[in-house]
């Protein structure tokens, strides 16, 4: 333990600094994550859930990885398997792995597999099924399970060949640093970040060996996926969130989630317990048809990304989306980040945001300053259909619990074995 | 009928309330809408004014309580109300965007913003303005505590640890300040002059500062104290930092002091600072008949326009004493055609030298102190057997002539008396004298003569004409025997006294950190003052348990 907080916080921001994640394959999920290959396991979002307490987006998703397993033929039998108690549920986050919404996650879906050129850990994330009927959104039927197979089939292996062409994979780091200067606060608004991507890996496709048709389809998919790059920037943020908790110290939130009933926060002083408070409910703007009352409460691994410090702390990056978000115009996103400043210790400076007169996206979230100020992280989010099965509905804005960082406060504060 | 809820976690200050409660209580189907934050103290009142509810019990100091007294015996009110509360507090929030400074929620924040900041204007409920005082004074920032309702024990403490670092606490419950032009809370756009205000009431400084205006003049700063600073308790710290901040900035040439009597013990110790200061101070303690009105260099009055009259005639002669040669240490010999001149002049010299004047009046001495003379020329001793100095200047011709191996005298008064009886040309003759002394004695010794003029335009020998005639050779021409006499203790005060470094504070437009009352950054901003606005909360939403955690956790 360090004798200050303040100097383990600033060994954990040495870390952050440190780490220099890249993309190298994508492969199925059971090559990545051995829980995966034991019996009826499946990954969720958020801190640790039962089958009884999912809220619909989840269940749905279950649902759908039940018959995209073979474990179900139908929705009714996947729903008594998922009943039965015989399916483990794990949180992607005990796993190296995050996922968005929902989050579920299965043995035969692809993953991406990042890597930490630095300190050499690993983390996983599922692949964006793009919009409409998509199972983290609760979809489970249909063309939900046809893109599912799809992907296994398709879009997975022609990726893991395209980026085996390429030496060391790709740096994370350079390409996001650049989409920022885009206009990507890769929470809300990726599309940036996905068409370099696309750029970056549209010769080796070509050049892979995945025949002609499959290399059309995984190009066309990838231009019309803005929000492909979501997910890898989830990654991103699990393998540098991952390295910070190995320090083992410090007052700076390591992961930040949410299963849909509860949002969870980790600490990098407070090793792998969860601190748990009630999920508040997005607001925003909804497609039409759709209003607030349709609205499922928090959900999804994705605020990671905010735990990182970009996401909603990095809203002014993203003017294009600001409005989309309901967080206002221009100056209510300067507002925002402006706020967030507030919590987060220190400034990224691989992340130089132009809007922000080049001032680096926010960096190490610390409890302390969360309780102080009482000011909690703003979180962009897609917001899901209460009934599983809807897909989303609207985006907008949510911020966590404060109790989550109390407890986490009170917690630290006995490791140090301080009284009030 | 009494309806009430509590909008839980929802912090504004009083100031913000109380427009809201004025506002909503303007509505119609309501008699009165009271919102306050849920602090014992508000509690208090809520009981007091009639407006106690139940539902009140458990508001803590970071609940707004609404209490809606209306004929309707719904309470449903109560919840339409909320929603006006909440409706008008968010309207409030978002016509505050682009306020042209930045916002923020910390201190550190603001530091972070503007490290140069150097003033923390603090205007939260008292209750609360002592710990980001303390900070402010522990980051090296002077305080201006705007708000009231503070400890004796925590005022006396801000101000201990602020001279230990050689800061100045302004109040609590300073109304007023203005620095190098930046206005500090309720304050006026006053042009820029040489005079210095120092006081502990902000409205005794407005109206100084306003007299001061309208007498053409201006200030250079003006500080506040607080009310209490004077008392036995504290002892005057915040005046003896703030007379020492004046003292030594250039641009404050003449100080005015304002507060009510203070404490025996410590009026001697501001007078002891004002006299160590090498500049004419006007001290008003306002309610107190001054027996001794010019000390020295400081100078008591009893009303505020005669504050702002005497501190801007002191500028004025300080100007004109910067043209004088230089007489610093020599004595003041004043030779007097009018015995009530000889004798206004005598009292007054002896009264700012502290000198006691000659009682005998031998030979028409009517001061003989310290090398100082005052002499009536009109006395027995002089006109027997001669006419009277006025018809006939022969004897004063003939004692300023013998002025010229008296070295050690370096001011020369006098006066001119007009009028029918009086000699034709009575300026002419003090002229000619005058000169022919100035050349007896040479540059080495140069001698300043100020003269009275006493007589009108429409005397036989016009004032105006006499009056050219006065400055062509060089005397000065005083309005009365007290600015005649007040410019003589002027010019020959020992130089002032070697001054320390120029001030930081004053040196420069101030950067200031607004913590409470939004407006007042605006009015810093409109006036070109770099400032961040602190929105000020209580720490982990005023629990002390985390508050005393987080500070352990550094």
């Amino acid at each position: 333990m360090y004798e200050t907080l303040n100097q383990a916080n600033a060994a954990v921001i040495a870390e952050i600094k440190r780490a220099r994640p890249r993309l190298l394959d994508v492969k199925p999920a059971k090559e990545c994550i051995p829980a995966l290959n034991e019996g009826y396991a499946l990954l969720h979002a958020g801190p640790p859930i039962a089958w009884p307490d999912m809220t619909g987006p989840m269940q749905g998703a279950v649902l759908g990885a039940c018959m995209f397993e073979g474990w179900a033929a139908d929705a009714a039998a996947a729903e008594s398997l998922a009943a039965s108690g015989k399916v483990r549920f794990l949180p992607c986050h005990d796993h190296s792995a995050v996922g968005p919404m929902g989050g579920i996650t299965s043995a035969h879906m692809p993953v991406l597999v990042v890597r930490n050129a630095e300190q050499g850990n690993y983390a996983y994330c599922n692949l964006n099924e793009g919009i409409g009927k998509v199972m983290r959104f609760g979809a489970f039927e249909g063309e939900v399970q046809t893109r599912l197979a799809w992907m296994r089939d398709v879009l997975g292996p022609t990726l893991s060949a395209a980026l085996a062409r390429i030496p060391d994979g790709i740096d994370l780091t350079a390409l996001m640093a650049q989409a920022i200067t885009m206009g990507d606060e890769f929470h809300q608004r990726n599309i940036a970040a996905s068409a370099l991507l696309l750029k970056a890996l549209a010769a080796d496709i070509a050049g892979s060996d995945a025949g002609v048709e499959a290399q059309q389809e995984v190009l066309r998919f990838l231009g019309r996926t803005d929000q492909f790059f979501l997910n890898i920037a989830m990654a991103y943020g699990k393998c540098v969130m991952d390295t910070a908790a190995k320090v083992g110290d410090g007052s700076i939130v390591t992961a930040m989630t949410r299963n849909g009933r509860d949002f969870g926060i980790r600490v990098s002083g407070l090793g792998a317990r969860w601190f748990t408070a009630p999920v508040n409910m997005p607001v925003g703007l909804f497609f039409t048809g759709y209003s607030q009352d349709d609205a499922n409460p928090d959900i999804g691994d994705s605020a990671i990304t905010e735990c990182l410090g970009i996401g909603g702390a990095a809203m002014i990056a993203a003017p294009g989306v600001t409005r989309f978000v309901g967080a206002g115009g221009f100056s209510e996103a300067l507002e925002i980040s402006e706020e967030m400043r507030e919590i987060y210790l220190d400034a990224n400076p691989m992340f130089l945001i132009p809007t922000w007169d080049y001032q680096g996206a926010c960096l190490g979230l610390d409890v302390r300053r969360v309780v102080e100020t009482g000011i909690t992280p703003v979180i962009n989010t897609g917001i899901a259909h209460r009934k599983a099965g809807i897909g989303q509905v609207g985006a907008g804005t949510v911020r966590p619990p404060l109790g989550c960082f109390e407890q986490a406060l009170e917690a630290l504060a006995a490791a140090r074995g301080l009284q009030a | 009928m009494l309806h009430a809820l509590l909008i839980k976690g929802t912090f504004q200050d009083s100031v913000t309330l109380m427009l809201l409660s004025r506002d909503l209580s303007a509505l119609p189907g309501v008699k009165s809408v009271a919102v306050m934050m849920g602090t014992p103290a508000n509690k208090d009142v809520y009981r007091e004014t009639g407006h106690w509810h139940d539902t009140l019990a458990a508001a803590t100091p970071n609940d707004l309580c609404l209490v809606v007294d209306s004929d309707s015996g719904d309470p449903a009110i109560a919840e339409s109300m909320a929603k006006q509360v909440k409706a008008r507090l968010a309207e409030l929030a978002r016509g505050r965007r682009n306020a042209g400074y930045p916002v923020v929620r910390s201190w550190r924040r603001a530091r972070q913003l503007l490290p140069d900041a150097n003033i923390a204007l603090i205007s939260i409920a008292g209750h609360y303005a002592f710990a980001p005082a303390r900070q402010a004074l522990e980051d090296g920032c002077h305080v201006m505590m705007f708000s009231d309702n503070v400890s004796l024990e925590q005022e006396l403490e801000l101000k201990t640890v602020a001279a230990m670092r050689g800061l100045l606490v302004m109040g609590p419950d300073c109304g007023t300040a203005i620095i190098n032009g930046a206005p500090l809370a309720f304050s006026n756009r006053m042009p820029p002059g040489p005079i210095a205000i120092v006081g502990a009431s902000g409205t005794g400084i407005q109206e100084l500062a306003s007299q001061i205006a309208l007498r053409g003049g201006g200030v250079s700063h003006a500080l506040g104290l607080g009310g209490r600073d004077l008392s036995e308790h504290i002892g005057g710290m915040s005046a003896i930092t703030a007379l020492g901040l004046v003292a030594n900035d250039a641009a404050s040439r003449v100080i005015v002091f304002v507060s009510k009597p203070p404490a025996p013990a410590v009026k001697a110790r501001v007078l002891e600072a004002m006299q160590a200061i090498g500049k004419p101070v006007v001290a008003l303690f306002l309610g107190e008949r001054p027996t001794r009105c010019d000390i020295g260099n400081v100078h008591l009055v009893r009303t505020l326009d005669a504050a702002a009259a005497l501190a801007l005639e002191l500028a004025n002669m300080d100007t004109l004493a910067g043209e004088l040669p230089s007489v610093a240490r020599q004595g003041i010999c004043g030779l007097y055609t009018g015995g009530t001149l000889a004798a206004e002049a005598a009292l007054l010299l002896a009264e700012a030298l502290d000198l006691a004047s000659d009682a005998a009046h031998a030979d028409g001495y009517m001061l003989r102190a310290a090398g100082h003379r005052i002499i009536d020329l009109g006395d027995d001793a002089y006109t027997r057997s001669r006419p009277h100095p006025m018809i006939d200047s022969s004897s004063r011709n003939e004692m300023i002539r013998r002025l010229s191996d008296d070295t050690a005298i370096g001011v020369l008064l006098l006066d001119v008396v007009l009028g029918y009886g009086a000699q034709p040309d009575p300026a002419g003759e003090v002229a000619r004298a005058v000169t022919a002394l100035r050349a007896a004695r040479g540059d080495q010794s140069p001698i300043v003569a100020i003269a009275t003029l006493t007589g009108t335009a429409g005397d036989p020998q016009d004032r105006d004409s006499q009056a050219g005639k006065l400055k062509e050779a060089g005397i000065v021409v005083a309005d009365s025997v007290r600015t005649a006499v007040l410019l003589a203790t002027r010019v020959i005060a020992a130089k002032a006294p070697a001054v320390g470094a120029p001030p930081a504070l004053l040196c420069a437009k101030p950067a200031i950190v607004n913590v409470g009352l939004r407006s007042f950054a605006d009015d810093l901003h409109a006036n070109g003052v770099q400032v961040v606005h602190q929105q000020w909360e209580p720490a982990a939403g005023g629990n002390e348990r985390l508050q005393r955690l987080i500070a352990q956790m550094q």
